[in-house]
């Protein structure tokens, strides 16, 4: 069993929905697949994809919804 | 001067450029901040600063109470907003009053009464600006609505109401087009918006955005001649012009007493931009909007009139009668004014905030570079992208471009930040450019179609 961790390539703030009144893209323990989007990051008031890397069960995020982020902090773990 | 101390409710590049300016004029400063901008070259400029808040600029620079707590303690007198933020909130320029200080811009309710789309239109109409020929309302009767569209001229925009920003538009280019558009246009308004409300517009293609600058103390009211702002992305400005190549003088003559017609009309108190539509076919303009605060573009005004308008607008507010007069007001030369942004033009303008590793700043004649950096500097990601403006001045137009590649040439910030530099000095090269025969919608398919000519700025292909 790998893990593989999901950082941010770039800072900003990080968002697991696509907007407040909508549902999480992915939550812990969901199955995900390369290329599944995971979360935003806005970054001068521009929104760009977290997609994951990996194939496997998503794990705990280690970010809170709405926590400013530094590029190459981790995310959230992909279980494989 | 009344105002003694100036607090700057803003950042970046404006607020270095409104301490530069409160300092020439022997006003102290207050430099509200973010967690994020405590480092920032405003902060370090500024005689104080006071920390408002967290990053998000919700929490900070939009918090009324925040900015003025901040007044109180640090006892300031009188607040500049700048551009964005809260410059065109009306509610705080009446608290900012209401608190006993003095708003650098306007009053609330001329806020108010020009940031409404129908009454700005409303009182452009009675000011006697051309306004865009529409339905002046909701359309009822399909029918009628032909007829109506008829006596615009085509083509027409039919627009929904619900609408906005763009979507449940449709352009009927002539009778037949316009009756199979019309019914269509109100059964998907309907669908998507749930409400079937129609108006008509015409449309004028290939227009230009041409605004005036005008400057007035309630009493006194005058124009500091148009800004040509048609080269935009997304329907933000990237290249500005003082003055605009299109115009005749005669044109020119016209769409600025109608800019100071419409200043008048409200007592217009501060600096503000009354913004137009351009149709180089026919020579006619259009009132679409005005803004009553500083622009980001105000520089290349400045450059072709020797005037400084935020020292005017802090006179204004501090209660002294315009310093110009208008027939003092003669442009010399032409100025032209790029927005450095942290963003790679090659890769689809994606943000790049990160660290100036170094900093050369374009200097020698006609070039002033307004910004907000310093070597070392780490560029927030929470915050607009824009780094500086490189404006430059000239005798001609033509010099002024030969001049902007000059001055793009000595820019440096490292190689950790990508900017959009390498944009300016494509488009200072291309021949429509050089021309200045271009509109509001002539730069996206430009960047389509030449995207390959720009370097990516990490090295892989466009």
């Amino acid at each position: 069993m790998s893990t593989c961790e999901i950082r941010a390539k770039i800072p900003g703030v990080f968002y697991r929905k696509p907007a407040p009144d909508q549902p999480n893209y992915k939550n812990p323990g969901d199955p995900v697949v390369e290329g599944d989007v995971l979360g935003l990051i806005e970054v001068m008031k521009s929104f760009q994809e977290v997609t994951c890397e990996a194939t496997g069960t998503l794990g705990e995020f280690q970010v809170e919804d709405a926590e400013a982020i530094m590029a190459g902090q981790v995310l959230v773990v992909v279980e494989g | 001067m009344t105002i003694k101390k100036l607090l700057i409710a803003n950042r970046g590049e404006i607020a270095v450029r409104i301490i530069r300016a409160a300092r020439e004029l022997g006003i102290r400063t207050v430099q509200v901040h973010s967690t994020a901008d405590a480092g920032s070259l405003a902060v370090q400029m500024a005689d104080e600063a006071v920390e408002i808040g967290p990053p998000s600029a919700a929490k900070s620079y939009l918090n009324i109470d925040a900015v003025l707590q901040a007044a109180r303690e640090s006892g300031a007198d009188a607040i500049h907003p700048g551009y964005g933020f809260l410059a065109e909130n009306a509610d705080f320029a009446d608290a900012v009053a209401a608190a006993g200080l003095i708003f650098v811009g306007p009053d609330g309710d001329t806020i108010r009464r020009m940031g409404d789309k129908t009454a700005a239109i409303a009182t452009a109409q009675a000011a006697g600006v051309p306004t865009i020929p529409g339905s002046g309302g909701l359309i009822g009767d399909l029918g009628e609505a032909a007829e109506i569209a008829a006596g615009i001229g085509f083509p027409v925009m039919i627009k929904a109401t619900a609408g906005g920003g763009g979507r449940g538009i449709r352009i009927a280019h002539d009778a037949a087009e316009f009756a199979a558009l019309a019914p269509q246009a109100e059964r998907e308004a309907k669908a998507a918006f749930g409400d079937g409300g129609l108006y008509l517009e015409k449309m004028i293609a290939k227009a230009r955005h041409i605004e005036v600058q005008i400057l007035g103390d309630g009493e006194t009211f005058l124009h500091c001649y148009e800004r040509e702002c048609s080269l935009q992305r997304q329907r933000q400005k990237v290249w500005e012009e003082a003055p605009s190549a299109a115009l005749s003088p005669h044109v020119r003559a016209d769409l600025c007493a109608s800019a100071v017609a419409l200043a008048a009309a409200v007592g217009y108190r501060g600096a503000g931009t009354v913004e137009y539509l351009y149709d180089d076919e026919t020579g006619a303009f259009f009132f679409i909007e005005m803004n009553t605060r500083i622009q980001v573009e105000h520089p290349v005004t400045e450059a072709v009139l020797g005037i400084d308008l935020l020292a005017e607008m802090i006179k204004v507010a501090g209660g002294e009668p315009l310093s110009l007069r208008q027939e003092d007001l003669v442009i010399r030369g032409h100025a032209i004014e790029v927005r450095i942004n942290a963003e790679d033009p090659a890769n689809g303008f994606m943000p790049s905030p990160g660290t100036v590793s170094e900093l050369h700043i374009p200097g020698g004649p006609g070039v002033r570079f307004d910004h907000m950096l310093f070597a070392g500097y780490q560029i927030p990601p929470f915050y607009d992208s824009l780094l500086g403006k490189l404006v430059v001045t000239a005798e001609t137009r033509e010099k002024a471009i030969i001049r902007l590649r000059r001055a793009l040439g000595e820019l440096s910030l490292g190689d950790q930040v990508k900017t959009t530099a390498p944009l300016f000095d494509a488009l200072a090269r291309d021949d429509d450019v050089l021309a200045g025969a271009f509109h509001t919608k002539w730069l996206e398919p430009w960047l389509e179609a030449n995207c390959h000519t720009l370097t990516r700025q990490d090295g892989e292909a466009c």
